[in-house]
């Protein structure tokens, strides 16, 4: 079944902030071979400018996806999640994610595409503070395949 | 953004490699990298799930190949001053096991914008020779 074009305008949230952890950082700067002190360091991290561990700049994924879930699990959308391979990616960095953020998350369809047999869903996490102020920009596009 | 590990926008050229990087992707990297993102895919870790879909069986997270390619930019530019960030995933990278995926990172001065003092750093990633991104592409804040 294709993905319902209805749904491409849809926004969700913004859900529960995410708080970064000084650990989470260095949990993640690890698995992407990340190799800067200031990942790991609040010293070394502090000396090149920062509040607090600055975090890799694909880290803002792991706040983006749990907004992107939203829009996965909601049966109006009909994403089968097993059908679907990640088509592009961009992060748009507002300022850089630090440990001790508090970050919300709005997540909007911005569009849907069908077409020879696979839609394509392109959605825009908007991730800003706890006044508001933006962090960052995420546009992820899952294709998802309608048949077998 | 912070100046103080930000490259020095003198002295770039158009077509300079700034990093390179050999990886090897092993399923341990890929459970490393699911618990650390929170991307619970199966096809990531379960050959049996990852060919009932059609691939030729577990494969790497494509944001644990774009994540590496920023890694390997960042360590040249500085964590903070990679202000964004895309890629095209092209093609999948199948993760033998036991065994490994050796992927290489080269990261070129695509071009320059005396203006903002940005960089655009373009990244190619190969496996066995073949693109694995497409437009991997990282602006810079120089300093």
């Amino acid at each position: 079944m294709p993905v319902n074009p209805d749904a491409q305008g849809r926004s969700y949230g913004p859900h529960e902030p995410y708080e970064v952890s000084r650990a989470k950082i260095r949990e993640f700067a690890d698995a992407v071979d990340a190799r800067s002190f200031a990942h790991r360091d609040v010293d070394a991290a502090q000396a090149e400018g920062y509040a607090d561990l600055v975090a890799p700049s694909t880290f803002a994924v792991v706040i983006a996806q749990r907004a992107e879930f939203h829009v996965v699990q909601d049966p109006e959308v009909g994403v089968d999640f097993s059908k679907v391979v990640h088509a592009d990616e961009r992060f748009t960095h507002h300022r850089p994610i630090v440990a001790g953020d508090e970050i919300s998350t709005t997540i909007h369809i911005d569009r849907i595409v069908s077409r020879g047999g696979v839609s394509t869903v392109t959605t825009r996490a908007e991730l800003a503070d706890l006044d508001g102020a933006p962090v960052a920009t995420v546009l992820s596009t899952l294709a998802v395949r309608e048949d077998a | 953004m912070s100046d103080q590990d930000a490259p020095s926008f003198e002295g770039l050229e158009k077509g300079q490699i700034v990093a390179t990087r050999e990886v090897g992707f092993t399923r341990d990297s890929l459970v490393r990298y699911a618990g650390a993102s929170g991307d619970f895919n199966p096809i990531h870790y379960n050959d049996v799930v990852a060919q009932s879909v059609g691939l030729p069986g577990v494969i790497a997270h494509g944001m644990l190949t774009m994540g590496t390619a920023a890694s390997v930019v960042e360590e040249w530019a500085g964590p903070g001053n990679v202000v964004d960030l895309q890629c095209r995933f092209a093609r999948p990278i199948p993760v033998p096991n036991p065994g490994e995926a050796t992927v290489m990172f080269t990261a070129t001065v695509g071009s320059l914008d005396d203006e903002t003092r940005t960089a655009r750093i373009d990244v190619t990633v190969e496996l066995d020779g073949q693109k694995v991104l497409v437009k991997a592409q990282a602006l810079v804040s120089c300093a």
